[in-house]
C-alpha cells in the first residue's frame, strides 16, 4: 500500500481545472520533485493533497495509516508573515497543534518536541530571537522544525528555496535529504530542475506533458531532456556527472566559505 | 488630587472607569491579531454599521438598542472577515463600501424619521461617543462585565490557535486545525467589542482603540506573547489615563482617549527607534 495514491484527479480553483488527469503514487521514503512550467498546478496541487480545497475529480487514497492530520507543510512565504512579532520558539510550538486539539494550552512533551527539531534544524539559539529579523535561510528552517512538529511521515515542500542564495540554497538541499534519510518522505515543489534530478527519486513533470516516474526515467525522458536542456539520447550519465561535479566544487567551495564566516551550520557539516 | 478623589465617590465616575479599562483591555487583545492579518479598518467598518443599526433601532423606538445592534454587527464582522480572502472585493474594498454605506443609510434614516428635537446632538454623540460613557445604568454596566469577561476568558483559552491561525493560516488548516471556526470566532469577538467600545468613544474612533496599543507594542517587543500584554497594558494605561483627564478638565471622552493613545504610540515608536540605536 502506498502512502498517497492519486488517481486520474483534477485540481483547480472554483470548478476550472488548472490540470487533469493525474495519476501518481507515493511510497513511504520516497523523495518526489513536482516540476513544471509556471502555472500549471503545482501549488494547486499541493493544496488538494493538503485538503486545502476540494479535487475537481478523482480521488486521493491515503494509505499506510497516514491520516490527512499528519501531513506536514512548509509553505511559500505569505505577505503577512513577513513583519510578524513572533519569537522563533513559539512559531515552532504552533506546528504541535495536530495532536492537541482541544487542549488550550502545550503540554510538556510538545515543548521538548518543539526543542527536539529545533536542534535537528540547527536553530536552538535562536529560540528568543524574533522571526522577522532572521535571514532567509533561518526563517525557512524555522518553518521546517513547525513542520517536523505536525508530522515525522509526509512533509510537503512549497518551493522551499525560492529567494534563498545560492549557499543557502544547497545548505537548503541538504537539511531535506537528510530528513529524507531519516525517513521522512519529502513531496516538493521545485523550479530547480538541477536540484530536482540531483536529490529526488521520482519526479513528477506536470504541464502540458505529464511525466511520473524515477528520476532516472525522467533523465532519459524526452520531456526530462528538454527541461533539464539537454539532448535526449547523449546519455543521461553525461547530465549526471556534469551537474554532479558543478555542485561538488559549488559545496567545497561554499563549505571553505562558511569556515571562515563560522556561522552555526558547519558543527552539523563536520560531524557528518 | 481631592478633587480626583471627590469624583471618585460618584458611582458613574466609577463606572465610566470601569467599563472603560475593560473594553480597552478586550479590544487590544483582538487588535494584535487585526492588525497582523491586515484588518485594521475593520473596526471603523463594523462600528459604522453598528451606527447604522443604531439608527434603525432609535426610529424602531427599541426600549434596548443592543437587540438589534449586536446581530446585525456579528453578521457583518462575519460577512466582511469571510470575504477577506479570494473575492472579487478585496477585504479593504469591502470594508470601505460596507462602512461608508451604513454611515451614510444610518444618518439618512435618522434624519429623516427622527423625532428628536436635538438631531445633530444625537448623531454626533453616537459618532463621538460625548458623554454616553458616564451616563451608564448598572444593567448596562453589568452587561458589559459579562461580555468583557467572556472575551477575556476565550482569548486566553485560544490564544495558541488564534496565534497559529493569525500567522500562518494554510498550514494551521493543513495539518487539521479548523481554522474557519477560529476566523469566525474572531470576527465575533470583535463584534462584541465593538458594540460595547462604541459607549467609550463613539463609532469613528473606535479604531483607535484597537489598532494604537498593538502599533505600540509591536515597537517594543518582539514575540506574541511580548507584544499582546505589552498592548493591553497600554491601552488600560491610556485609557483610564484618558478618562480621568477628561473628567478633571471637562473635555470630550472618547477625543481624550484617543489623544492619549496616539502619544503612547509616539512614545513607543521614538523608544523602539532608540533601542535599535542602542
Amino acid at each position: 500500500m502506498s502512502l498517497i495514491t492519486v488517481k486520474d484527479l483534477s485540481v483547480g480553483y472554483d470548478r476550472v481545472a488548472v490540470e487533469t488527469n493525474i495519476d501518481f503514487r507515493v511510497n513511504m521514503g520516497d523523495y518526489l520533485c513536482i516540476v513544471g512550467e509556471n502555472g500549471s498546478g503545482k501549488s494547486t496541487l499541493m493544496k488538494t493533497l493538503l485538503n486545502l480545497q476540494p479535487p475537481i475529480r478523482g480521488e486521493i487514497i491515503y494509505g499506510d495509516g497516514l491520516q490527512a492530520n499528519e501531513i506536514g507543510y512548509l509553505p511559500q512565504q505569505t505577505f503577512v508573515q513577513k513583519d510578524f512579532p513572533a519569537s522563533v520558539t513559539e512559531i515552532v510550538l504552533s506546528g504541535c497543534q495536530s495532536r492537541s486539539s482541544f487542549r488550550p494550552f502545550y503540554s510538556r512533551a510538545d515543548k521538548e518536541k518543539a526543542a527536539v527539531n529545533m536542534e535537528r534544524m540547527r536553530i536552538s539559539d535562536l529560540g528568543r530571537r524574533c522571526y522577522r529579523e532572521l535571514s532567509g535561510g533561518q526563517q525557512q528552517r524555522v518553518l521546517l522544525a513547525r513542520a517536523l512538529c505536525a508530522t515525522e511521515k509526509l512533509l510537503l515542500l512549497d518551493e522551499p528555496v525560492a529567494g534563498l542564495d545560492p549557499k543557502v540554497t544547497l545548505e537548503m538541499y541538504e537539511l531535506i535529504s537528510q530528513l529524507n534519510g531519516d525517513g521522512v518522505t519529502i513531496i516538493m515543489i521545485s523550479h530547480d530542475i538541477q536540484a530536482a534530478v540531483k536529490y529526488a527519486s521520482h519526479i513528477l513533470h506536470i504541464g502540458d506533458v505529464f511525466f511520473f516516474g524515477t528520476r532516472d526515467e525522467y533523465i532519459g525522458s524526452g520531456i526530462g531532456s528538454a527541461f533539464i536542456g539537454r539532448p535526449a539520447h547523449k546519455g543521461c550519465e553525461d547530465v549526471g556527472t556534469d551537474c554532479s561535479v558543478a555542485r561538488e566544487s559549488a559545496g567545497t567551495d561554499c563549505s571553505v566559505a562558511r569556515e571562515s564566516a563560522g556561522t552555526g551550520i558547519e558543527e552539523g557539516k563536520k560531524d557528518e | 488630587m481631592s478633587k480626583l478623589l471627590m469624583y471618585l465617590q460618584y458611582p458613574f465616575v466609577r463606572y465610566a472607569l470601569i467599563v472603560g479599562v475593560l473594553i480597552s483591555l478586550c479590544a487590544s487583545l483582538l487588535g494584535v491579531t487585526l492588525v497582523l492579518k491586515r484588518f485594521s479598518f475593520i473596526g471603523d467598518g463594523l462600528s459604522h454599521v453598528a451606527f447604522g443599526a443604531m439608527a434603525i433601532a432609535t426610529v424602531l423606538g427599541l426600549a434596548d438598542n443592543m437587540i438589534l445592534v449586536l446581530p446585525i454587527t456579528v453578521v457583518s464582522a462575519i460577512l466582511l472577515l469571510k470575504t477577506g480572502q479570494n473575492t472579487r472585493i478585496k477585504g479593504d474594498a469591502a470594508i470601505a463600501m460596507i462602512s461608508v454605506g451604513a454611515l451614510a443609510f444610518g444618518y439618512l434614516i435618522m434624519n429623516i424619521f427622527s423625532t428628536s428635537s436635538n438631531l445633530s446632538g444625537d448623531v454626533c454623540s453616537t459618532l463621538f461617543g460625548s458623554t454616553s460613557i458616564l451616563t451608564l445604568t448598572t444593567w448596562e454596566v453589568t452587561l458589559c462585565l459579562i461580555l468583557s469577561v467572556t472575551v477575556i476568558v476565550v482569548f486566553v483559552l485560544f490564544y495558541n490557535k488564534i496565534f497559529a491561525v493569525t500567522f500562518d493560516e494554510n498550514f494551521s488548516r493543513a495539518i487539521g486545525v479548523n481554522a474557519d471556526f477560529y476566523n469566525l470566532l474572531i470576527a465575533i469577538i470583535i463584534a462584541f467589542i465593538i458594540v460595547l467600545a462604541m459607549n467609550l468613544v463613539g463609532s469613528l474612533l473606535i479604531s483607535a482603540l484597537v489598532i494604537f496599543p498593538a502599533l505600540s507594542a509591536m515597537r517594543l517587543f518582539k514575540s506574541f506573547r511580548g507584544v499582546i500584554i505589552c498592548s493591553a497594558v497600554i491601552s488600560v494605561v491610556c485609557a483610564l489615563t484618558g478618562i480621568i483627564i477628561s473628567i478633571l478638565a471637562g473635555t470630550p471622552v472618547g477625543a481624550t482617549i484617543v489623544a492619549i493613545d496616539v502619544a503612547g504610540f509616539a512614545l513607543c515608536a521614538l523608544a523602539g527607534k532608540m533601542a535599535v540605536r542602542g
